[in-house]
């Protein structure tokens, strides 16, 4: 598929970078030539320097043979103007970044209709959303639901006292007859899709399926349930603070924002009424301290310094603070953090290329026989979870699980039938207009029939 | 500095060149020739070469400029040792120096020979010597490329080293889509061109190997005469494929999609063909005397102006006889090569455009101190980085050629002899004036071995060849 990224700065960048290895013909497109330099050394990609708004530019890009036009720069206006003349020269799809909150609100969907965009994508909306779930249940390192909330996937770290240390997966569902799977276990640098047979060791990153509520049950039996946090501090007021804030503040949680920006606290006290903001450095220990960091449910560190983030909340953690976050934007920063104990790490920029990929691969089988309809990026990427939708003329319709020939490293988690989630045993069968929930680890699926072995 | 990767790489490349033994051993075979075996054996030499990188299999496939400009020039100097042996071993070409010469000057597509009369080479080693022309002129790198499934990250350093140019881009998003797209333009065109030799009663042979000389604008024939003995219309043929083959390929990807425009409006294309009508209405009016018709002054005038600023080295007549005045254009024109992009060799019009325009803004800029202007190139604003590139590269290209010609002058020839042979060397044209008209047998085993390293260095763009002598390329960070 021939797609245009227009726009490289960190989101446009790790976009080209997954693009590139799904195997697209990518463009890149930036004003600064030596981005494109960088560009075009670093990926096989072909360059063009200039406005992504320039008609002459977005000719020598190619625009009348492109599938998708991508817009990622800094600017929402250059994005929505440069996505209306592609479309109009040919492309097949737009997709822009629009992230101000002035654009984000009901307008959207009438600027969507006007401009012809096939997507608006919100990068820190989206990560105000992954935060907003975390926060929801605390327990869990990453949170991502599928078909409408029904089902959910949720990674969590197995603490030393944890009581699964040690245990195989038969024994663990004999003892807590919970309805949920674990479904990709990451051990070290390794990412495994485990049997009956596979033993859990403290420090693991477990992968968890499971429907709806199934989960909390769980984490009950475990003891290590946590009460959704109630009272939330979030340092820096970015733009993710502000959706995060919002969306914290509509479901009924007190939100406290500690920003150094005058004129950005002036502004957030007027769109977010019912929040408390803090004007002041909150780099400083005395003063984090002085607002009662100490007894807060939950610590959000959303500044725009990765650095800074991960320093402070390794301070807050020591506090004992319930549940600490850092957003990280580096790779080799989040690797590093976890390291030191920080577990719960968001990137925007990876959550936008989860949803760009997941968009491209969605068109590319759109004539086969099964949907994507979700694609997530588990484990740091190194397994992947997609939610099918399956077609009449499945191969393999009416045919038990445990018959399947299944791949190596694939698990077929879940099946939504008429809304109704389930873990599928052995003996379930896939029918059609099914949703499938399938786990896979180092590969990469287009279609559901690609989880069968080959001849 | 990832080794293995370097090493498994160049054995890919070997493996490529192993193929086109092979197939040279097939063509030698069908004429129940013995080199054909000796072909045959290289080519089983190249192979286990091939099977040994193998097991260099590297971990981790980081390829960073550095490791692809070393692979490059490696690669092509071990080409052109497993690519001398047929020659050594058939032992149709005396001493192994000569050998090497012989393939460095193939696969630079420079067509500097050493041996004395080639009627008498066998049609394999004639075939094979030809067909190094072919790969070399767009070179083997690209040739693996485009047959690997995937190409790397990161493989535009290679890329960029194989094509010449100041500024390269690709004509697709994808490296090895690329790769294959100028093959096909190559093949195509070395199609058309066997083609209409047939058509012009040139025999199969020949056709196919003098179609590989010009494609590659090399110049390796099978006649001591190079192409004088053959018709007028074949002598035609000839010139026009040459002119073609030191155009700019993209030129052509754009009249394959169809978009003609953007071919035509190539400045670069429009001072090439300037340059050569020049050239050739200069050299006319200063030769015509000496031809029975105006059409015979005509055609050896293009041909020759053709054959030396595409760098191919082909002629129908011999320059040596020339006024002075035609011998230094054709010696300019030497200097000039084709266009950026195409299988020529030389400074490349492009580069000579820039130097040019640069030049003229400097001279400006020494009237009105105070000015700012803006070089452009193609329509588009030519970046400074570009532009340092430019001159830093001519200032190399002029302190080898210079280094060249000074131990050239070593030997016992004239300074005509001795300059012409550098400069024709260098730029990867192939004839000279003087004792080196014919052929290069007369020099020492030191010239030689100097010149092929010359010609490698001209082909590459000096800078991949050079990085090979500094420790840094070779340090383990």
């Amino acid at each position: 598929m021939n797609i245009i990224v227009a726009g490289c700065g960190k989101i446009g960048a790790t976009i080209v970078q997954s693009l590139v290895a799904e195997g697209h013909d990518v463009t890149v497109m930036d004003i600064n030539s030596a981005v494109i330099e960088e560009m075009t050394n670093l990926y096989d990609v072909m360059g063009a320097c200039g406005n992504c708004a320039d008609c002459d530019t977005l000719k020598e890009a190619g625009i009348e043979e492109t599938d998708v036009f991508v817009a990622v720069s800094d600017s929402d206006e250059l994005n929505m103007l440069s996505c209306f003349l592609a479309r109009r020269m040919g492309a097949k799809h737009t997709i822009a970044r629009i992230r101000k909150p002035e654009y984000n609100d009901s307008d959207l969907v009438f600027l969507r209709q006007q401009l012809n965009l096939s997507m608006a994508i919100n990068p820190e909306m989206l990560a105000a959303q992954e935060l907003y779930n975390i926060l929801k249940f605390p327990a869990a390192v990453k949170i991502e639901t599928f078909s409408r909330r029904n089902f959910e996937m949720i990674e969590v770290r197995l603490s030393p006292e944890s009581p699964l240390d040690g245990l195989n997966l038969i024994t663990m569902r004999e003892k807590y007859k919970a309805q949920v799977l674990v479904c990709a276990v990451q051990r070290e640098n390794d990412v495994f899709i485990p049997d009956g047979s596979f033993v859990l060791r403290a420090g693991d990153k477990l992968g968890i399926t499971a429907t709806q509520g199934e989960v909390m049950k769980f984490f009950k039996a475990l003891n290590v349930y946590q009460k959704q946090a109630k009272d939330i501090t979030i340092l820096g007021g970015s733009r993710t603070a502000y959706y995060l804030a919002q969306m914290l503040v509509e479901g009924g949680s007190s939100v406290k924002i500690v920003e150094q920006d005058a004129e950005v606290c002036q502004y957030l006290s007027q769109d977010i009424p019912k929040a408390t903001i803090i004007h002041g450095d909150g780099a400083r220990q005395e003063l984090l301290l002085e607002e009662g960091i100490k007894d807060t449910g939950a610590f959000v560190a959303l500044t725009g310094m990765d650095e800074e983030n991960i320093l402070i909340s390794i301070f807050v953690s020591s506090l004992d603070v319930p549940k600490v976050i850092a957003k990280v934007n580096k790779e080799e920063l989040s690797a590093l953090a976890e390291n030191l104990g920080l577990d719960t790490i968001v990137s925007p920029k990876k959550i936008i290329s989860d949803v760009l990929v997941r968009y491209v691969r969605a068109l590319d089988n759109s004539s086969s026989s099964s949907n994507i309809e979700t694609l997530y990026h588990l484990m740091d990427g190194k397994a992947e979870a997609i939610e099918f939708r399956v077609s009449a003329d499945f191969e393999h319709l009416n045919v038990p699980i445990k018959d399947m020939d299944l791949k190596d490293d694939i698990i077929i988690a879940g099946i939504i039938r008429e809304r109704k989630p389930m873990i599928p045993s052995g003996n379930d069968v896939i029918l059609p207009d099914d949703r499938v929930i399938v786990i896979a680890a180092d590969q990469r699926l287009q279609e559901l029939s690609d989880i069968m072995k080959k001849g | 500095m990832n080794y293995r990767m370097v090493l498994y790489t160049t054995g890919k490349i070997i493996g490529a060149e192993a193929v086109c033994l092979l197939v040279s051993a097939l063509v030698s075979l069908l004429y129940w020739e013995i080199s054909g075996v000796w072909l045959l054996v290289s080519a089983l030499i190249g192979g286990l070469l091939w099977l040994a990188s193998r097991f260099f299999k590297p971990e981790d496939e980081i390829f960073f400029a550095k490791e692809g400009l070393v692979t490059v020039s490696l690669s092509w100097l071990v080409l052109s040792l497993v690519g001398a042996l047929p020659f050594y071993l058939s032992k149709e070409i005396p001493g192994f120096i000569n050998c090497f010469f012989e393939t460095a000057s193939g696969l630079s597509t420079t067509g500097a020979s050493v041996v004395e009369n080639v009627e008498l080479l066998s049609r394999g080693i004639l075939f094979w010597r030809s067909l190094t022309h072919w790969i070399g002129g767009m070179g083997v790198l690209v040739l693996v490329m485009a047959v690997a499934p995937s190409a790397p990250g990161r493989s535009m350093h290679m890329l960029r080293a194989e094509m010449p140019g100041p500024v390269i881009g690709k004509l697709v998003p994808k490296a090895s889509t690329t790769a294959r797209l100028l093959y096909v333009i190559y093949i195509g065109l070395t199609f058309v061109l066997v083609l209409l030799l047939l058509c012009g009663g040139m025999p199969v042979f020949d056709s196919v190997v003098h179609a590989f000389g010009t494609a590659g604008t090399g110049g390796f024939g099978v006649k001591a005469d190079s192409l004088a003995s053959y018709s007028p219309y074949l002598q035609w043929v000839i010139t026009a494929f040459m002119v073609i083959f030191g155009i700019n390929f993209n030129l052509f990807y754009f009249i394959l999609i169809r978009k003609f425009s953007a071919a035509l409006k190539s400045t670069e294309l429009w001072v090439y063909v300037g340059i050569i009508l020049t050239a050739v209405v200069a050299i006319f009016c200063n030769t015509f005397f000496m031809y029975s018709s105006w059409e015979e002054g005509v055609r050896h005038a293009s041909f020759q102006v053709a054959a030396i600023i595409s760098t191919t080295g082909y002629s129908t007549t011999d320059m040596n006889v020339w006024p002075t005045f035609s011998k230094a254009v054709l010696l300019l024109l030497m200097f000039m090569g084709g266009c950026a992009g195409s299988t020529a060799g030389g400074l490349k019009v492009s580069r000579f455009m820039l130097l040019c325009k640069e030049a003229r803004t400097r001279i400006w800029h020494v009237l009105h101190p105070r000015t700012v202007k803006t070089v452009k190139f193609e329509g588009k604003a030519v970046e400074n980085e570009t532009l340092y590139g430019v001159s830093s590269y001519f200032s190399l290209y002029v302190f080898c050629l210079m280094t060249l010609f000074l131990i050239l002058c070593l030997e016992p020839f004239d300074i005509e002899t001795n300059f012409s042979a550098a400069v024709s060397i260098f730029n990867n044209v192939g004839p000279a004036y003087g004792a080196a008209s014919l052929n290069y047998g007369a020099y020492s085993w030191f010239s030689k071995l100097c010149m092929a390293f010359a010609m490698l260095l001209g082909r590459l763009e000096i800078y991949p060849m050079l990085i090979l002598f500094m420790p840094a390329a070779w340090s383990k960070k």
